[in-house]
């Protein structure tokens, strides 16, 4: 049955990896707007550069009212938090609630990791549809501990005073701002390595799109849902 | 905003030509289309052209429900050690310092109106005789830059009680007396929160000019535009009047 097919991403998992996908895109354009409004490190000249960023025209609100499109892009920044509030929310409870999590995520070996480091270096490191070596379990995981402390670190910044209880765990509003600079960097980073791979491999992609790949190369992973 | 423009500010007043051409190069600034440029967004208006636009407006309107809902009107803001007030505090405002209007103390007065029983104008003398209240707190601008200050005044609730206001309205306004007409409105639950003060003080010592004196409102539940400076008059009310800086799209409920 060379043609056969079976489902590999369910829905859930397809949806919410796309909602986040673009909530963390808009979140990042337009963050990177609001930051050169005030960047967080005062001592450095370092802006992003402004066609990176979600904000609308930056000459005409200059112009009109003195500001760099910030207007605009709090606008945006407020909108696009849904997006990855809820798929995480949603994500998060389905990964725990269904095994998701326990199957796919875990567990990961020190050895493991070596092996998987020495099959790299030597080239020979595989990316099968579906099944995840320790060093994607352990960057899958970063992924998702890193998002939420994205969703953390923005309730301190955007209500300072009501979630003032987390704000103590990094450095009230001002530790935030680092917080929420640096888990934005870390983020940014795993896109790139994420779609790097799978330039790398691209029959990853499909199957999360239709959810769906071929059984052949799935089976003997046993990675099929 | 950097401190050399900062400081510009308070030398010169305001930008000039140059100073916008050399920020516009410093922040890399390429003719042309931005990638915000092309969702038509001109950040202001916030343009009532594209279709996003009144998508976005909407989701702002929908999250001015959400920090309503979050909003505990018993949880005090953080305080801090007096050591920790900044001794200068950062100017910043649409106009340079040199433009503020001068108010004489003894010949202001703060107009009252709307839903209240008593709407005899306010003397700075007699809002004086009023308990006074004052914390340090951190002032945090919409902008991303925070300091702390210590403000005292008159908390907004013992006011709204002796001029008899109606404090199941939703709305309590503010007009101000400034070279921008700058006019502003809070949701009744901040107004009456314990640490909303109209503020007479700042580190004890009476505000100073280009800080808002006579009287500022110092509301440390919400961000640093929702505090109006140069306050004139205050309005009780149940109609929605949003404000200057709500008017270029910044969220209205501004809530810490």
């Amino acid at each position: 049955m060379p043609n056969d097919k079976v489902l590999l991403h369910p829905a859930i998992v397809r949806i919410t990896h796309w909602t986040w996908a673009l909530g963390v895109i808009l979140l990042v354009m337009s963050g990177m707007r609001i930051f050169n409004q005030e960047p967080v490190f005062s001592s450095y000249e370092f802006y992003f550069p402004v066609w990176l960023t979600l904000g609308g025209s930056y000459e005409d609100t200059n112009r009109l009212h003195n500001d760099f499109g910030l207007a605009a892009a709090l606008l945006w920044h407020f909108a696009a938090m849904w997006l990855l509030f809820v798929s995480l929310i949603v994500f998060l409870v389905y990964g725990f609630a269904s095994g998701h999590f326990r199957r796919k995520y875990w567990p990961v070996t020190l050895r493991e990791i070596l092996s998987n480091i020495g099959d790299f270096l030597r080239g020979k490191l595989g990316h099968d549809i579906g099944a995840r070596n320790a060093v994607q379990k352990l960057l899958y995981t970063f992924a998702l501990l890193d998002m939420t402390v994205m969703v953390l670190s923005g309730l301190v910044l955007w209500k300072p005073v009501q979630f003032q209880e987390i704000g103590r765990l990094m450095g009230d509003y001002e530790g935030a701002r680092y917080v929420h600079f640096f888990g934005m960097a870390g983020i940014v980073g795993f896109i790139i390595v994420h779609i790097a791979l799978t330039l790398l491999v691209p029959k990853v992609l499909p199957p999360m799109i239709t959810g769906r790949a071929p059984r052949s190369e799935v089976e003997h992973t046993g990675a099929a849902s | 905003m950097t401190s050399e423009r900062i400081e510009r500010y308070l030398r010169d007043g305001g930008l000039s030509k140059s100073d916008v051409a050399n920020l516009q190069r410093r922040l890399f600034l390429k003719r042309g289309l931005s990638l915000g440029a092309l969702t038509l967004l001109s950040g202001c208006d916030v343009t009532d052209t594209a279709p996003v636009d009144g998508f976005l407006k909407m989701i702002s309107r929908f999250n001015d429900g959400v920090q309503a809902a979050l909003f505990n009107g018993e949880k005090l803001a953080p305080t801090f050690p007096e050591s920790m007030v900044a001794p200068t505090f950062r100017y910043n405002a649409q106009y340079g310092p040199e433009k503020i209007h001068k108010i004489n103390p003894d010949t202001w007065r703060l107009e009252v109106s709307g839903l209240v029983t008593d709407k005899t104008p306010w003397t700075l003398e007699r809002l004086k005789t009023l308990p006074q209240r004052a914390d340090v707190t951190r002032h945090c601008c919409v902008e991303g830059w925070s300091m702390i200050g210590k403000w005292g005044g008159v908390p907004l609730r013992t006011f709204l009680e002796k001029i008899g206001a109606d404090t199941s309205a939703k709305y309590v306004a503010f007009r101000c007396d400034d070279p921008i007409n700058y006019t502003g409105s809070i949701d009744m639950a901040s107004a009456r929160h314990p640490q909303t003060i109209m503020a007479l003080t700042y580190a004890d010592k009476p505000l100073e000019a280009i800080f808002g004196a006579p009287m500022r409102m110092k509301i440390p539940v919400k961000l640093g535009f929702k505090q109006p400076k140069f306050v004139s008059s205050i309005h009780v009310s149940n109609d929605y009047s949003g404000g200057y800086w709500e008017g270029y799209g910044y969220n209205w409920f501004g809530g810490l």
